[in-house]
């Protein structure tokens, strides 16, 4: 019996292994045959090659005006002049030479910029296609020097870590909290992850559409919401679905990943010349942004009461305060480090779409956790203060995030 | 029929990326700004920078330094140089018929792709493979017979700034033909002066500004202009009396090389910077004689402005006192033609720079150089 039975699946494997290989070897033949005899030359009707640039970073500087372009072209590109503001300037290119598909270079040309002002520069292709490129209010760019990411790190913490270290001061006031207070603050809570699971959506789809086609922003924010949503979900079930500290850490990885997006952008922003649209916005952001930190604030409570037991209530370890803190409030200062070095659209429309992914598990899990409070309580999940919760927190974000809006 | 080059929407409307910056990073940068040392911006370098936008330019970056196109025109592999076009005069081929002259020329229309800046191709049409087409010049009076030949693949005619018959127009119906077909157009040269012949094919905008034009000079014959014999004399080419100028043609022109009916480049013949980067060498003994025609496209009026010195304007030169004297600007709509004449003989020896006093055609590429020189 045996003996029948071992060789067959050898038998079987090989086959296997034939069955995959037959379909390989028809498309490597396919590929082949169409490289070589070029069935396509038919539709060749002589126009000229699709151009394509992003302009992913500008640098304005002593020594003029700098823009790190990206080529997305059917062929590789020249940049054959380069006018700022309608007239034309020498120019170097770094690395010289046509760009490759997905290429980037750097295109500078000492141009002396004014400050405050606006500027355009306009790339002539070797076709005399043209793509222009708007600075908008010129200011210097940052250097990445050790004397800035000391000052930007300032605003990393202020913008990251501060509003949360606020928001941990409601933790005394939470700690005994009633079944109805803990419904209204976790629906709040939801509401507020509502928000920005929303926002930052829009913001990486916003993102998307400027970084260049062949990242396929928009479709990459998608499936990296996605991906993250169902990795997050799958360590966060490992063992049975996260509760206490673990749920509060999970919430913090969230958050954190929402203020490196947000970092990200700000640094960009702030590299781009748009520092200057207004000081009022600092506390409006401020305002905005300890919202988020009350979430965070709140997490050694849900870990309090998360912690199982009906009756004892236990005192998360003070080690917990710290690194939650840290877990939702550094990553701002890393995103405005890299964020002001600057990479392309693309990154940060990136991160924010990790970001929205981790909300969401976020969502899903304090949701649940919800859920599970009111299981054989015989009462409607949906009291008042959970709806009322949800709505004030999705409310109260949306006002604060109006000062900030531009 | 082609359509030879359609940027789409994409590729030319790609502008204000940046507008959109993310509202909520914006909003954070009130503190980070206050981060910022704002103390003012300076062009001069904290350190040695490869290039400053005020130092002094090398000579051979004339006196517009770093704001200017990069590069060379390969003008072998274009067929045409800027230098020598400007006193390429095509007189045709001269014979007698009935004792009367009668020059023959020789035109063909081609498509022509070429380097209109410094690496910048430009699918043009031309007339005899460059842009301007040649300049044809004859004696007033003289019998003129253009045997023009379609090898573009587009139709196209040859309208001449001139006297002649409803036939011989060059318009839909009177001369204009289809690709590979051939007419002859035979007409006077009347009257004498500076004009521009062009072709007259619809939509005349494409036309024009694909490269089909080129000046057309008829010079007054003395024995028609007693009362101002020298004057048509130093006009008529080949008499001494004109050998002693310097003469030049420069047609100012420009091209739209995306297609979105605004001027990417301008010039005059053709080359951005041509003769910024390579002055035209003036005697300053010998007076100079400009024959200036615009044939811009999409702009209304194009100019010319003399640095250093004046000059009288004699409008489409069909007369032989001046229109204008003494002016250092002129402008001209579009078609419009003259000749100006100045002289640098109380001139120090040096650059001097003309160019159009519209600053956008000028940054766009639009200026020269005379090398004024001791002789």
């Amino acid at each position: 019996m045996s003996d029948t039975v071992v060789p067959a699946p050898r038998h079987s494997t090989w086959r296997l292994v034939a069955w995959i290989a037959l379909p390989l070897l028809v498309l490597a033949a396919a590929i082949a045959w169409i490289v070589a005899a070029d069935p396509l030359r038919g539709f060749n009707n002589g126009a000229p090659p699709v151009e394509a640039i992003t302009f992913e970073r500008t640098v304005l500087d002593d020594s003029g005006i700098s823009v790190l372009i990206r080529a997305g072209g059917s062929e590789p590109m020249t940049i054959a002049q380069v006018q700022v503001d309608d007239a034309y300037w020498q120019f170097t290119t770094d690395p010289a030479g046509p760009l490759q598909r997905g290429a980037t270079a750097w295109i500078s040309v000492p141009y002396p910029w004014v400050l405050g002002e606006a500027h355009r520069v306009n790339l002539v292709t070797n076709t005399g296609a043209t793509f222009e490129h708007e600075v908008a209010v010129a200011v210097p760019t940052p250097v990445a020097t050790p004397g800035m990411l000391l000052p930007q790190a300032i605003v990393g913490l202020i913008v990251g870590v501060l509003p949360v270290a606020i928001g941990l001061m409601f933790y005394p006031a939470l700690r005994n909290a009633s079944r109805g207070v803990m419904d209204f603050v976790l629906a709040l809570t939801i509401g507020l992850l509502a928000f920005l699971l929303v926002d930052m959506t829009f913001e990486a789809l916003e993102l998307a559409v400027e970084s260049a086609a062949l990242f396929q922003g928009q479709a990459m924010v998608i499936l990296a919401a996605l991906a993250t949503f169902l990795i997050l979900m799958g360590i966060g079930r490992r063992s049975g679905t996260p509760a206490g500290l673990a749920l509060a850490f999970y919430i913090a990885l969230g958050i954190g990943l929402h203020n490196f997006g947000e970092g990200l952008a700000i640094g960009a922003a702030f590299a781009a010349g748009s520092a200057g649209l207004g000081t009022f916005l600092g506390l409006g952001f401020a305002i905005h942004n300890v919202t988020e930190g009350i979430i965070v604030g709140l997490l050694p409570g849900y870990a309090s009461i998360g912690i199982a037991a009906p009756i004892v209530k236990a005192r998360p370890p003070l080690w917990s305060f710290v690194a939650l803190t840290l877990v939702a409030g550094a990553p701002a200062v890393f995103g405005m480090w890299l964020g002001s070095l600057s990479y392309g659209p693309q990154w940060s429309a990136l991160a924010l779409g990790i970001g929205a992914g981790a909300i969401a598990q976020v969502i899903v899990e304090v949701t649940a956790y919800l859920l599970r409070q009111h299981r054989g309580t015989g009462k409607a999940w949906l009291s008042p203060p959970i709806v009322t919760g949800f709505l004030a927190g999705v409310a109260f974000m949306y006002v604060t995030a109006a000062v900030v809006k531009i | 029929m082609d359509t030879p080059h359609q940027p789409t929407d994409r590729v030319t409307r790609r502008g204000l990326l940046v507008g959109g910056l993310l509202a909520s990073g914006v909003a954070t940068l009130a503190a980070s700004a206050r981060a910022q040392d704002h103390s003012g911006h300076s062009v001069a370098p904290a350190e040695p920078a490869p290039t400053s936008a005020y130092d002094a330019p090398p000579p051979h970056l004339g006196a517009h330094g770093n704001m200017t196109t990069v590069g060379e025109v390969d003008f072998e592999a274009n067929g045409f140089d800027p230098s020598a076009l400007l006193t390429d005069w095509d007189v045709g081929t001269p014979s007698i018929e009935n004792g009367r002259t009668v020059r023959t020329f020789e035109i063909v229309a081609e498509d022509k792709e070429i380097e209109i800046a410094p690496g910048v191709m430009f699918p043009a049409w031309t007339y005899n493979g460059r842009v301007p087409g040649p300049t044809l010049r004859a004696k007033e009076g003289d019998r003129l017979r253009i045997v023009f030949r379609n090898f573009g693949s587009h139709p196209h005619s040859m309208h001449f700034h001139g006297i002649h018959s409803a036939r011989m127009d060059g318009v839909p119906g009177a001369g204009l033909i289809g690709p590979g077909e051939e007419f002859v157009y035979e007409f006077d040269a009347t009257p004498f002066g500076c004009h521009l012949y062009h072709c007259h094919a619809l939509p005349l905008k494409r036309h024009m500004h694909k490269g089909m034009y080129g000046a057309f000079i008829i010079d007054p014959d003395p024995a028609l202009h007693p009362e101002f014999d020298a004057s048509a004399r130093s006009r008529l080419l080949g008499t001494p009396e004109n050998a002693q100028w310097q003469e030049m043609v420069m047609v100012m022109n420009a091209f739209d090389t995306n297609f979105d009916n605004e001027n990417e480049f301008y010039a005059v013949n053709s080359i951005p910077n041509a003769y910024g980067n390579r002055p035209i060498r003036i005697e300053k003994s010998r007076p100079v004689r400009i024959y200036l025609v615009n044939v811009t496209e999409f702009d209304p009026i194009n100019s010319f402005h003399l640095h250093a010195n004046f000059f009288d304007y004699y409008d489409t030169g069909t007369q032989l006192t001046p229109t204008l004297k003494t002016v250092d600007l002129i402008m001209q709509c579009q078609a419009q033609r003259g000749i100006l004449e100045f002289s640098y003989a109380r001139h120090e020896p040096g650059m001097y720079m003309f160019h159009a006093h519209q600053s956008e055609f000028t940054e766009l590429g639009w200026m020269g150089m005379f090398d004024v020189v001791e002789a």
